[in-house]
């Protein structure tokens, strides 16, 4: 107990820490002390540097806290809900859906439209796609026989592969706008403001109601359907609900930042790994290191390269990834299960 | 407290209870029996809400168990299944807490109440010295307990068993249907699907045979278990002689007297 309570503390401690560590990096140089005088509201710093402290940073770090939290969140509700270690947005075809979205978009030319403030055409477009990637899922799945966990995950896993070769071919047609379509694909912060923030908020929230509103119908599904009927939840109704709401929390992800992966498959097994299985307690610890995670990978993707160019996130999210799941297995092995 | 008529249920196509007809009254202690395949689990199925009727109707309590909202019959049924998995990481407290589940509010969690429950089960069923382990380290048997002590926990009418004692020895298996027949005579409703005739014979007062998705036969103990009725259902060959002790019907398989065909030419038993 005490060190789940450590653990938690360290967590949440690390959140501050983070976010300083994100608006202090950077090619542009600011003291720290500016810094830290720029973010506890002080008056009489240079113009330029308030600039980039809040504008260039601030903003971008909070989005990018946001989408981790947010991605490693919904990768635990889809585990959860799918009760599949590999579950996630990104092998289910959610996060597919939503870049092929925003590639058909860029590709007729609809960006820049504002349909509502703070809502452009594009991440729209991505959200649909996230949806209708995750209705084609479970509508294959259940031609398939029935909504069950396995013809779920295999439904995901041919949907995702369609929609790969779909935007590959996108790319190959609309070559004017492979650029952008690629930073789709790939995830980035790169430009991120306050917009973004306000454009990524809502889903944020709707999708974390969802899945905090059914984190305890989560813990009897872990037993698999017939028992959790038995127990009084509606199991093929409750994991249709949870994987929308994490559908809609990582299809506006990647509706801001493209597809950044890695995050939503490992971080709830290493939250799982360090405080147990309770969905609640899951979901709450994912979406803290999910966060602070993406936070601290995006500080090495604007810092790594010298001269001031930026590596896509996704690119170290996804070098962290393989050497973690190298450890994952060891462990598994060495705990001789 | 449970009724079916012309029940027939199945999965996918497959049509696996053909007519079932019948009743138990509260505070009945009943062994469901029959041969691999005849239906057991898919009535138990059918009374927990797993699977929907497709014709005839089986009520719970007065309600449909087809229609009956999902949290509204979890506290009317609670059931003990026959194949299910530990999870990894969930302790046996935790497992047996989810049986308070059905009365939980919109969003609240498990209260002091439920742990009450909880533990009060743990200790019915002698599992509150494992009440802290976790459950993928648990023995097939402690396992099965752990799961008995979660339908407990839900503090249902009626109890729906699914070869629970399959993985117990054998003063075990004793000993869980001393608490069954205990709490049985609290007002319990028990149905238990059984393969171990006997056992089912020593605790029930009532035993129900199907067969090919039909109840073959259905009365008192005493009654319904006799050779004939015995070797119709199974197919195969038994000597039945009353228990040295306690008197009830047991029964043992005469060697070479199983399959189809040794009854056929003996008896005309086993039609197809």
């Amino acid at each position: 107990m005490s060190h789940t309570r450590l653990l938690t503390l360290i967590l949440l401690a690390a959140v501050p820490v983070s976010v300083l560590a994100g608006c202090l990096a950077g090619a542009y140089p600011v003291p720290w002390r500016a810094v830290l005088g720029i973010l506890g509201g002080g008056e009489g710093y240079d113009a330029k540097w308030v600039t980039v402290v809040v504008e260039m940073r601030l903003y971008r770090v909070i989005l990018a806290w946001l989408v981790g939290a947010g991605l490693a969140m919904s990768g635990a509700a889809f585990q959860g809900a799918l009760r599949n270690p590999l579950a996630e947005p990104f092998t289910l075809g959610v996060s597919g859906g939503a870049a092929f979205g925003a590639a058909v978009a860029i590709g007729l030319g609809w960006t820049g439209a504002w349909l509502v403030p703070g809502m452009s055409i594009v991440p729209l477009c991505a959200l649909a796609g996230a949806l209708a990637a995750l209705g084609a899922a479970l509508m294959l799945g259940r031609s398939a026989g029935g909504a069950s966990r396995e013809t779920l995950v295999l439904a995901g896993i041919v949907v995702s592969a369609f929609l790969s070769a779909c935007i590959s071919l996108f790319k190959a047609i609309n070559e004017e706008s492979t650029a952008s379509i690629v930073f789709w694909i790939m995830g980035g912060f790169q430009g991120r403001g306050l917009a973004d923030v306000w454009l990524y908020l809502p889903w944020f929230g709707l999708g974390t109601l969802v899945v905090w509103r059914y984190s305890r119908e989560l813990d009897v599904l872990s037993l698999g359907d017939a028992q959790a009927v038995q127990l009084g939840v509606a199991a093929s109704r409750v994991r249709v609900l949870v994987l929308a709401g994490a559908s809609l929390m990582a299809g506006a992800a990647v509706s801001v930042c493209g597809v950044v992966g890695f995050v939503g498959l490992a971080v709830p097994h290493l939250a799982r790994l360090a405080f147990g299985s309770s969905s609640r307690g899951l979901l709450a610890w994912s979406g803290l290191l999910g966060g602070t995670l993406l936070v601290w990978s995006d500080i090495v993707a604007r810092t790594i390269l010298p001269g001031g160019a930026e590596l896509p996130v996704g690119v170290v999210t996804a070098l962290l990834g393989g050497p973690f799941f190298l450890f994952l297995l060891r462990k598994k092995v060495g705990g001789g299960a | 407290m449970i009724e079916c008529a012309g029940l027939r249920a199945g999965y996918g196509g497959r049509e696996v209870l053909s007519g079932i007809d019948l009743r138990v009254g509260k505070g009945e202690m009943v062994g469901l029996l029959g041969p691999n395949g005849s239906g057991k689990t898919t009535l138990l199925h059918v009374l927990s809400g797993v699977v929907r009727p497709w014709a005839g109707t089986a009520r719970i309590a007065g309600r449909d168990a087809g229609t009956v909202r999902p949290r509204q019959r979890a506290r009317l049924v609670a059931a003990v299944p026959q194949r299910a998995e530990p999870v990894a990481g969930m302790t046996v407290r935790a497992l047996v807490l989810l049986g308070r589940y059905p009365y939980l509010s919109v969003c609240g969690g498990y209260g002091a109440e439920d742990r009450a429950a909880a533990d009060a089960a743990l200790a019915d069923t002698g599992m509150g010295d494992l009440a802290g382990r976790e459950s993928t380290t648990l023995s097939g048997g402690e396992f099965q307990t752990a799961l008995l002590a979660r339908a407990l926990c839900q503090g249902t009418g009626i109890l729906l068993l699914d070869e629970a004692a399959a993985n117990l020895d054998m003063a075990r298996k004793a000993a869980m249907h001393e608490l069954l027949r205990e709490k049985n005579a609290r007002g319990l409703t028990v149905v238990s699907a059984v393969h171990d005739l006997n056992l089912a014979a020593l605790y029930c007062d009532r035993l129900i045979f199907l067969k090919n998705g039909r109840v073959m036969a259905d009365g008192p103990t005493a009654a319904v278990f006799t050779r004939e009725i015995v070797e119709e259902v199974y197919e195969t060959r038994f000597h039945v002689f009353a228990h040295p002790i306690t008197g009830t019907p047991q029964g043992v398989v005469v060697p070479g007297g199983g399959g189809l065909r040794g009854l056929r030419g003996d008896s005309g038993l086993g039609r197809d």
